[in-house]
């Protein structure tokens, strides 16, 4: 089952939604001009393509599991992990001081796109890693930076993030890991964490693992969480490994999907010496942590269009080839399946969700940049205002776009979509996740209308709202590109009054604002990714008209946004109504009387 | 010792190719186009032995459009020194390549010129021979395995009963074969650090080569479509039909 990056797309959304080329203009990203960035996306590819992509398979097959302690992960992980660190991809984003490249985030995300379309249970490692470095170079001291971040970026060591408890899961506030200091200076970590990605592993000397824990008197929930770096072997002031440290693996879950990834219960401290070094100040532990989360939230927001996307190249390479009916109100013949007009609808649909998603994580990602490099304070704000309002956007769409898809375009396949050795099951089972960690999607959608709607009034909605109306508003009234209008002026008009509803919503009406959250992220991510599609459609038939570019490609691009304008994005204002109808119907059975 | 590496830029291997509809060529527009993968083969070979320290500079080459630009760029991720391109917009043909080649070698004085056995797009495989004929140098060709001592290079070339081993005298000329060698993937710095070498520009003219082209294509044409094929029952029945078939007497 091959995988084919699909560069053009890739790097036409850099262009014209992620503008890439604006970035390149920013103090510390000169480096990212439009001919390194052909050749990183080519490069990467490469391995995506070649190493990664043949071992999905494998690792779905034989998957990572823990025996006594060792986690083994499946043959050929090793291999591909050396030549993607060795490679230097794993620095690609990061600070130059410690051997990162420095290249935006944007691009790094374009990367992670392609080696997660090869193999999603793999990609997760370096992803865990592009966090760590992350919290790390924002929170960790002078000298932990020069102890960790060195090998993390050259993949010499990998990260983990440590928050999750049995009794805490949503509810990070509820962890009872202890930290107590010891008389050395360092702290003695104790308890235990569940379904740690990559908690465990032999594709590493060493492994950094974050973990959140509450140090002695530290205040009840949020408030008193407090991030430690917990190497699994401790690390000498010369960055040689010194002794193992009292952190292992208990077990691995027997799990749905993503097998080749291995989710690990952790005791730490159960011989009473685990060490740990903390991050930061006691009790700021919850703000480091949202660092690598806000990260990891876009990047696993691109797990749901980069399944997508692979879900889609198989589909379309089936229904090339399966001869199945005659075509409705056609000849006698039978024809293959791409030919029926039912099959071509669900190729369009999971097309289109699929360059919708990815055109938002894009842009979440280049506001991230904007927000790091932009030396103008207002516009630094406004760019992190657009970052923060977009992430839980790009996390919960992408991700249900990515089940949602993989599901239709396994469906294309027949029969042989529910038999393994089609690999479409593989992406179906492996997509499931992503809408469950990282915060759910639920949790997503209340983090949309509890703190990022309200954000500085609500400047950062409504500048985005202004924005894109004026683009539509300046979009011509006829021809293709016209085609669209009605539908994205109904779309905003609908999202506009949706979320002015939500911000009304005080007191007791904030039940309600619960219970519209999630249709309301759908209706958000359906009208900006259209949005986002029709910009790249009069960027296409720009070109087009100055004849520039692959008119096949561009022509592709008008035919994909008009479809998901005219044909998806109706969903859109129709949700209006149940995003403001309120709690009661959700409540309207009382809980003893929902059995049966 | 320096090294010379000729590169060229050629429709990607896993590319379908079309022919144009007025039969005059396969088609080139808006498809990806790659290094070709004999040449990168010749680029690795080079790499290895500066790595080794047998080879002080490797230069790479390439004739053909300005867009093989990118071509030198990536021979430059995977290790190589510096770029000299030759920009032409026409065909480019052996005989001329091998002619600018000679010209280039004139002013480079490498020690040896690795170039790959043949190009994907044309497979004509003769480059290498001409270039080596033009200079009057020895030639290993379809090389396996390259072993460059002081003042000699033993080749070992993939032959048709086997392997065969000669030993050619320094300055000389090497054409790779498939398994000389695993091409390795440009590293992120490497790509970075690339941008920074020096690529020259020229012109045919610049070497007073005429590259205008001696060979007329009459068409190019879809190889025919693979017929359905039968099952025979027996051994008997495969010899009738291949006899009936004509393929056999
Ligand atoms: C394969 C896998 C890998 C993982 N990797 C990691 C990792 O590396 N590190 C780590 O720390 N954790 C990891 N997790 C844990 C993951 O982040 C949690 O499972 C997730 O956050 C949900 O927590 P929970 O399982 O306790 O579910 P719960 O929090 O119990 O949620 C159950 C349901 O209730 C809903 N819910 C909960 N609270 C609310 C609310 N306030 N409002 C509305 N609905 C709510 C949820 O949306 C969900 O539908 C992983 C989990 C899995 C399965």
């Amino acid at each position: 089952m091959s995988y084919t990056p699909p560069l053009a797309e890739q790097r036409f959304v850099l262009e014209t939604i992620a503008r890439i080329d604006e970035l390149q203009a920013l103090p510390g990203f000169e480096a990212a001009t439009p001919d390194l960035v052909e050749a990183v996306l080519t490069e990467a590819g490469k391995l995506a393509a070649d190493l990664f992509a043949p071992l999905n398979v494998v690792g779905d097959k034989i998957g990572s599991k823990a025996v006594d302690g060792v986690v083994t992960t499946p043959p050929g992980f090793k291999e591909a992990y050396n030549a993607y660190a060795e490679g230097g991809w794993i620095g690609l984003g990061a600070h130059p001081e410690h051997g990162g490249q420095g290249l935006p985030f944007v691009l790094a995300s374009a990367v992670q796109e392609q080696i997660t379309s090869a193999n999603m249970a793999f990609s997760l490692c370096p992803m865990l890693t592009l966090g760590a470095i992350e919290a790390l170079q924002a929170h960790a001291s002078p000298e932990q930076q020069a102890l960790y971040l060195a090998p993390l970026i050259e993949g010499r060591w990998t990260g983990t993030m440590n928050l999750t408890e049995p009794q805490a899961g949503s509810d990070v506030g509820a962890l009872r890991a202890t930290a107590t200091p010891a008389a050395d200076g360092t702290w003695r970590v104790k308890g235990q964490k569940i379904f740690i990605t990559w908690g465990e592993h032999d594709l590493t000397e060493n492994i950094v693992h974050l973990v959140l824990a509450r140090t002695p008197d530290a205040p009840a929930g949020t408030k008193g969480i407090s991030l430690f770096i917990v190497p699994k072997f401790l690390v000498n002031a010369d960055g040689s490994l010194g002794a193992r440290n009292d952190a292992r693996v208990v077990s691995t879950e027997h799990k749905l999907g993503i097998h080749g990834s291995p989710t690990c219960t952790m005791a730490f401290g159960d011989n009473d010496d685990c060490v740990g070094y903390l991050v930061g100040a006691e009790n700021a532990g919850m703000r480091a942590m949202f660092t690598m989360m806000n990260h990891a939230r876009i990047n696993v927001g691109l797990e749901g269009v980069a399944i997508a996307e692979r879900a889609y190249q198989q589909a379309l390479t089936f229904a090339g080839e399966r001869v199945q009916s005659a075509k409705f109100g056609g000849a006698r013949e039978p024809v293959r399946i791409i030919e029926h007009a039912d099959v071509r609808r669900m190729l369009m649909t999971v097309r289109a969700f699929t360059q919708a998603a990815r055109a938002i994580a894009y842009l979440n990602a280049a506001a991230v940049d904007r927000a790091h490099a932009e030396a103008d304070a207002a516009k630094k704000a406004e760019a992190q205002g657009l970052a923060d309002l977009l992430t839980p956007v790009t996390k919960a769409f992408s991700t249900d776009i990515g089940v949602e898809m993989s599901s239709l375009a396994l469906q294309v396949f027949g029969g042989m979509g529910f038999i393994e050795e089609t690999g479409a099951a593989q992406h179906y089972r492996d997509s499931r996740i992503a809408p469950i960690y990282e915060g759910t999607n639920g949790i997503q959608a209340l983090d949309l209308v509890g703190r990022k709607l309200p954000m500085d009034g609500g400047r950062h909605w409504r500048s985005l709202l202004q924005r894109e109306r004026s683009f539509v508003g300046g979009l011509p009234k006829t021809g293709e590109l016209g085609q669209m209008v009605p539908y994205l002026e109904d779309a905003i008009e609908a999202l506009q009054t949706a979320s002015v509803w939500i911000s009304g919503n005080e007191g007791d009406k904030l039940a309600d604002t619960a219970a519209g959250a999630t249709p309301y992220l759908r209706m958000f991510g359906l009208t900006i990714g259209a949005s986002l599609l029709a910009r790249q459609a009069a960027e296409a038939a720009r070109r087009l008209d100055v004849g520039e570019g692959d008119p096949a490609f561009l022509k592709a691009k008008i035919a994909t946004a008009r479809f998901f304008a005219e044909q998806l994005l109706p969903a859109a204002p129709a949700l209006l109504g149940p995003i403001t109808r309120g709690a009661d119907l959700l409540y309207a059975i009382p809980e003893d009387a929902l059995p049966g | 010792m320096k090294i010379l590496v000729p590169v060229k830029r050629v429709v990607d291997a896993n590319v379908k190719v079309r022919v144009k509809p007025d039969q005059s060529g396969v088609e080139l527009a808006n498809v990806k186009m790659s290094m070709n993968p004999f040449d990168e083969i010749s680029v690795e070979e080079a790499v290895r032995l500066k790595e080794k320290g047998v080879a002080t500079e490797v230069v790479v080459v390439s004739v053909g459009p300005a867009q093989a630009q990118e071509t030198l760029r990536t021979a430059l991720a995977m290790g190589a020194d510096r770029g000299i391109l030759v920009t032409t917009d026409g065909p480019t043909e052996s005989l001329a390549v091998a002619k600018l080649l000679a010209k280039i070698v004139a002013e480079e004085a490498p020690g040896l010129v690795i170039l790959g056995k043949q190009a994907i797009d044309d497979d004509a495989n003769q480059t290498g021979q001409m270039l080596a004929a033009l200079l009057g140098w020895g030639q290993g060709t379809f090389a396996s395995k390259v072993e460059p001592t002081a003042d000699t290079v033993s080749v070992t070339r993939e032959i048709d009963g086997g392997l065969e081993t000669v030993e050619l005298k320094l300055p000389a000329v090497v054409t790779t074969d498939l398994r000389l060698n695993e091409p390795r993937y440009a590293s992120l710095p490497n790509i970075m650090k690339a941008k920074a070498k020096p690529i020259a520009n020229k012109t045919p003219a610049d070497y007073g080569v005429d590259v205008t082209p001696r060979l007329t294509t009459l068409k190019v044409t879809e190889p025919p479509k693979r017929s359905a094929g039968i099952k025979v029952k027996t051994v008997d029945e495969l010899i009738e039909k291949l006899k009936n078939s004509g393929v056999i007497a």
